[in-house]
C-alpha cells in the first residue's frame, strides 16, 4: 500500500473559489482555541491563522508557504543591508482610513512590545530598523545581510496607526481596535465559544466566497467529527487518524490531506559522557554511546519508517530523510529516507563496540503530535530488536517540554533520547538548521532548540554562510549542503513528516496548508 | 445561628489560606510554562525575555507573596495565554457553567425525586425495578462515553439536536443566558442531561430509600389511623422527612456539578469554566488554574454553609442544638 499525497499548488495568488458569491455562511470547528484578537499578543499558530482574516501582512504566504505580495507589491534588496518595500496604494482599512507607510512603522514598533505577551513577535522584528521614504515606500535596514527578510515580514500583522497601534489587547478583543485591511471584518469574539467575521466587500485582493464565517473551538476530536456529521459545522481541522478510514466511506464528508512543514525526529544526547538514561545491560554506567556517529547511524537504520507510516500513522504521514518535505526551499535532492536495515544496524553497533547492546529510555510527549506516544513505543520495539533495550516514558507536553529543554540539575536538557517535532514556521530549511542542528549559542541565538547539543563547526559555518547569503540560488545550495552534512553526521534522526487531515461537508473542500492553518479563504466549493 | 455562621466563616478562611499555599506551590512545581508559550522560532534571548515578562524569573516565595498581595485586592494574576485578568476570565465563563449546572440540578430533582418516590411506594412493581436498574446504569456508565453516545444518537443519527456548542444567548440582569431562547435550549439539553445522569440516579436512590424507611414508621401509621388521605401523608409528612438527606446530598453534589463539569464541557464544547480549566492545565496557564481552584474552594465553602442553614430551617432539631450551646 502506498499513499500518495498531492500537494495542492496554487497557480496564482490566493485560490479563488469556484462559483459566484452569494450570501453564505461558513462554520468551522477548530481543534485549538484562539486566545486573543490582538494579532501581536501571542505568536502561536491558531492565533496567527485567525488574524489572517482581519489583518493582512506586507507579504503573504500561500498554502505551501511560498511568499506572494500582500500589502507590499514588491520587496527588493537595494544593498546588502537595506530592503526596499513598495506598498500597495489605494488600500483602505475597515474603518475607511487609507493604508500608508505610517501604519507599517507603528506596527513594527508595537509588535515586539505588547504588554504581558507570552510569545512576542520580537523574534521577527529585532535587528530591523524601519525608515519611511515616502507614503508608499519603506526601507528596512539590518545590521548584517539578512536573506530571510521576506519570511520574517510575512509573520507580522499590519494594524492601523489611527486605532490599533496605541490600543491594548483588551481593545482588540472588544473589537474596537480589530481594524485591519484583510478579506474579512471583525464581527464578534466570545472567548472559548466563537469568533465571527463578515466579508470585506472592498477587499483589495480576491473577494472571498463566504459572506460570513464563524470559528468554534471544539477541542475534543470525536465531538469535532460528530459536529461535522451532524451538520453543526461545515469544516473541521485535525481529523483523528483513527476516524479517517470510516469517514472515507461516508458520502456526506470530504476529506483533504496534505503534508505539513512539521518533521518528527529524534534528538540524541551528544554532550554528556554519562547520559542519565543510558546504562549498560547490567545497569552500570557506561560511556554515552550516542557520541559515536556509528551508533546514531545504526539507530537510524534500525527504524522501519515504512511501518511507522503505514501501521502507526495509518498511512497518514510521509517518511522522512531530511528536515523538510520535498518542494520546500533549501531541501536537498540527494537525500531519501534511510532504508530499514536491522542487520546493518547490528553490524554497526558491533563495530562501535556495542555488539551486546545497552539500555536506553526514549522520552516523548503524549498529547502534542499525531500519535506521538504510539510512535515512541514502535521505535522502542524496533531498537530493542537490534539489541538496544529501550524503555518508553511519555508524559503530557506541559511537563515534557520543560524537562526536555532545561530539566537537568544544571538547567540542561534532561533526557538522553527524545521524540520531538519541528514545524518550520518560515517554510524553508534555515529554520530547523538554525534551531536544531547549529551549536547551541545563546549570544547569537543559534541552536535554541538543539536539545541533543550536536555541535559541528563545519556545519555551523555553512549554516551561518547561508543565513548571510541574500542570493536565493546560492542560499538554496548552502542550505541543502548543510542538511546533507547534518544527515551524514546523524545530528538528528528524522522519522516522518506529519500529514494533516481536514474534513468538510460534501460539496466543500479545504486546500491543505503546510503551516497547518485552517482559514476560511482555503475552504472552496467543489 | 449568628455564632454558628461566624464560627463557620472563621473555619472557612483558614481552609482558603491553606488551600492557597497548596494550590500555588503545587501548580508551580509542574512543568515549565515558558516552553508551552514561546514560539518555536524564539531564540534563547526571546525565551529569557518571555520568562522575565511573565515574572517567572523571580523566586517562588516572591511569586507567592505577589500573588497574595494581588489576591487581597481581588487580583488573582493575569492569564499567560489570554493576557486578561484570570478572575475576569473565569467570571466570564461562569454563567455558561452555572446555567448548565442549574439545569442539570433541576433535571436531577425533577426526574429523580418522582421516579424515586414511585419506586419507593411500589417497590415490587416491574416499573420500579426498571427504574432501579436504570439508576445503576446512570451510576456506572462513564460520562464521556454517554456524552458521545447522546451526540451520536440525537445529533448525528436523528438530527434533532445540535451536537456541540452553546446557542443564542440573551442578557438578563447583566448575565448572558441561553435558557431563554429556543436555540439556546436546544443546545443545553444534551450536555445538561449528560451532566445530570449521575445525579438523577443519586436522587432516585436516596428518595426511594427514604420513602421505604419512612412508610414503615409510626408517624405514618398514626397518620393513617387518623384517617389522613394517602396523598397528604406522602406529600406532606413523608416528603418533609425524606427531604433532609436529599437536600444535603444535592447541595454537596451541586458543587461537584460545577467543579467537575470538565468532561461534559469538553465533549460538548460548552464554553464554561471547566473547559477553560482543562485548557489552562494543558497549556500550564498557571494563574488561571490557581484562580479557578481558589474560586472552587470558595464555592464549596459557601455551598456547605448554605446547606447548613437550609438544614436548620428544614430540621428544628439542628436549630435547637445550636441554641443549647
Amino acid at each position: 500500500m502506498k499513499t500518495t499525497i498531492t500537494l495542492a499548488v496554487a497557480a496564482g495568488l490566493m485560490i479563488s473559489a469556484v462559483g459566484m458569491a452569494s450570501a453564505e455562511k461558513l462554520v468551522v470547528g477548530l481543534a485549538s482555541e484562539t486566545t486573543s484578537m490582538d494579532p501581536q499578543f501571542h505568536n502561536t499558530g491558531p492565533n496567527n491563522a485567525l488574524s489572517l482574516h482581519v489583518f493582512d501582512r506586507l507579504i503573504l504566504q500561500n498554502e505551501t508557504q511560498g511568499l506572494y505580495p500582500g500589502l507590499a507589491v514588491s520587496w527588493t534588496p537595494v544593498d546588502d543591508l537595506t530592503w526596499e518595500f513598495k506598498l500597495r496604494e489605494g488600500v483602505k482599512f475597515h474603518d475607511g482610513t487609507d493604508f500608508t507607510a505610517d501604519d507599517v512603522l507603528c506596527t513594527f514598533e508595537r509588535a515586539p512590545d505588547v504588554p504581558n505577551s507570552p510569545a512576542s513577535f520580537a523574534t521577527y522584528t529585532k535587528g530591523k530598523t524601519l525608515v519611511k521614504i515616502d507614503d508608499y515606500t519603506v526601507h528596512i535596514i539590518t545590521e548584517t545581510p539578512y536573506p530571510l527578510m521576506g519570511n520574517d515580514v510575512s509573520t507580522v500583522a499590519i494594524i492601523s496607526d489611527s486605532v490599533g497601534c496605541d490600543a491594548s489587547t483588551d481593545d482588540f478583543n472588544a473589537g474596537t481596535a480589530a481594524i485591519g485591511t484583510g478579506p474579512y471584518k471583525f464581527q464578534s469574539y466570545t472567548p472559548g465559544q466563537s469568533v465571527s467575521f463578515v466579508r470585506n466587500d472592498d477587499y483589495w485582493g480576491e473577494i472571498p466566497v463566504w459572506t460570513e464565517v464563524e470559528f468554534r473551538p471544539i477541542s475534543s476530536a470525536p465531538s469535532r467529527v460528530a459536529a461535522l456529521l451532524a451538520g453543526d459545522v461545515d469544516l473541521i481541522s485535525g481529523v483523528p487518524t483513527t476516524d479517517i478510514e470510516t469517514l472515507k466511506g461516508n458520502d456526506s464528508v470530504t476529506l483533504t490531506q496534505g503534508p505539513s512543514n512539521r518533521v518528527i525526529y529524534l534528538h540524541m544526547d551528544q554532550f554528556r559522557e554519562n547520559s542519565p538514561y543510558i546504562k549498560a545491560l547490567d545497569g552500570s554506567d557506561i560511556m554515552n554511546p550516542l557520541l559515536d556517529v556509528r551508533v546514531r547511524r545504526a539507530i537510524s537504520m534500525a527504524i522501519n519508517r515504512d511501518v511507522i507510516v503505514e501501521r502507526v500513522m495509518e498511512g497518514v504521514a510521509v517518511s522522512a530523510g531530511q528536515l523538510l518535505p520535498d518542494g520546500f526551499f533549501g531541501v536537498s535532492d540527494n537525500l531519501s529516507p534511510p532504508a530499514y536495515d536491522p542487520d546493518g544496524a547490528k553490524a554497526l553497533l558491533a563495530e562501535a563496540g556495542y555488539g551486546d547492546g545497552f539500555q536506553m529510555t526514549i522520552h516523548g510527549p503524549n498529547d502534542r503530535y499525531i500519535n506521538d506516544a504510539k510512535i515512541a513505543e514502535a521505535i522502542a520495539q524496533m531498537l530493542t530488536r537490534v539489541g538496544i533495550q529501550t524503555a518508553v516514558e511519555t508524559m503530557p507536553r506541559s511537563v515534557y517540554f520543560g524537562r526536555a529543554s532545561t530539566g537537568s540539575p544544571e538547567g540542561l536538557p534532561e533526557f538522553s533520547f527524545i521524540l520531538v517535532g519541528w514545524g518550520a514556521g518560515s517554510g524553508e530549511a534555515s529554520s530547523p538548521l538554525k534551531a536544531l542542528i547549529h551549536t547551541n549559542d545563546s549570544d547569537k541565538g543559534y541552536g535554541a532548540t538543539n536539545r541533543g547539543r550536536h555541535s559541528n563547526a563545519a556545519i555551523d559555518a555553512v549554516i551561518q554562510e547561508a543565513l548571510a547569503t541574500v542570493d536565493d540560488a546560492k542560499r538554496q545550495d548552502l542550505l541543502a549542503q548543510a542538511t546533507e552534512m547534518a544527515m551524514e553526521n546523524v545530528a538528528i534522526i528524522p522519522t516522518h513528516f506529519q500529514v494533516n487531515t481536514w474534513g468538510a461537508r460534501a460539496g466543500l473542500s479545504y486546500i491543505p496548508r503546510t503551516d497547518e492553518y485552517t482559514i476560511a479563504m482555503g475552504a472552496v466549493k467543489e | 445561628m449568628t455564632v454558628f455562621i461566624i464560627r463557620r466563616l472563621l473555619q472557612a478562611s483558614i481552609v482558603v489560606m491553606l488551600m492557597s499555599v497548596i494550590v500555588f506551590f503545587g501548580v508551580n512545581v509542574i512543568g515549565d510554562p515558558v516552553y508551552m508559550l514561546v514560539s518555536p522560532d524564539a531564540d534563547q534571548q526571546d525565551i529569557a525575555e518571555a520568562i522575565a515578562r511573565l515574572g517567572l524569573d523571580r523566586p517562588i516565595w516572591e511569586q507567592y507573596w505577589l500573588f497574595l498581595k494581588g489576591a487581597a485586592t481581588g487580583d488573582l494574576g493575569n492569564s499567560f495565554i489570554f493576557g486578561e485578568p484570570a478572575l475576569r476570565l473565569i467570571l466570564h465563563h461562569m454563567p455558561a457553567t452555572l446555567e448548565l449546572a442549574f439545569t442539570a440540578l433541576f433535571l436531577a430533582v425533577a426526574i429523580g425525586i418522582p421516579l424515586g418516590l414511585y419506586a419507593g411506594l411500589y417497590p415490587d412493581n416491574p416499573i420500579s425495578k426498571g427504574i432501579m436498574a436504570g439508576s445503576i446504569l446512570g451510576f456506572s456508565l462513564p460520562t464521556f462515553w454517554v456524552g458521545l453516545m447522546l451526540i451520536i444518537l440525537f445529533a448525528v443519527e436523528l438530527g434533532w439536536l445540535p451536537a456541540t456548542g452553546r446557542g443564542d444567548t440573551v442578557s438578563v440582569l447583566g448575565f448572558e443566558t441561553s435558557l431563554l431562547t429556543l436555540d439556546g435550549l436546544s443546545h443545553i439539553i444534551l450536555p445538561a442531561l449528560n451532566l445530570a445522569l449521575l445525579k438523577i440516579s443519586l436522587a432516585v436512590r436516596l428518595t426511594r430509600a427514604g420513602v421505604r424507611e419512612a412508610m414503615s414508621q409510626d408517624y405514618v401509621k398514626f397518620a393513617r389511623a387518623k384517617g389522613l388521605s394517602t396523598r397528604r401523608i406522602i406529600f406532606v409528612h413523608v416528603m418533609k422527612n425524606i427531604m433532609i438527606p436529599v437536600v444535603t446530598v444535592m447541595g454537596l453534589e451541586f458543587g461537584s456539578l460545577i467543579g467537575f463539569s470538565v468532561v461534559t464541557e469538553t465533549i460538548f464544547a460548552w464554553p464554561g469554566m471547566g473547559k477553560l480549566l482543562i485548557n489552562a492545565i494543558l497549556q500550564l496557564d498557571r494563574p488561571v488554574v490557581v484562580a479557578y481552584l481558589m474560586i472552587m474552594v470558595l464555592f464549596f465553602v459557601v455551598i456547605n454553609l448554605l446547606v447548613d442553614v437550609l438544614y436548620s430551617i428544614l430540621d428544628p432539631r439542628v436549630r435547637l442544638q445550636d441554641q443549647n450551646k
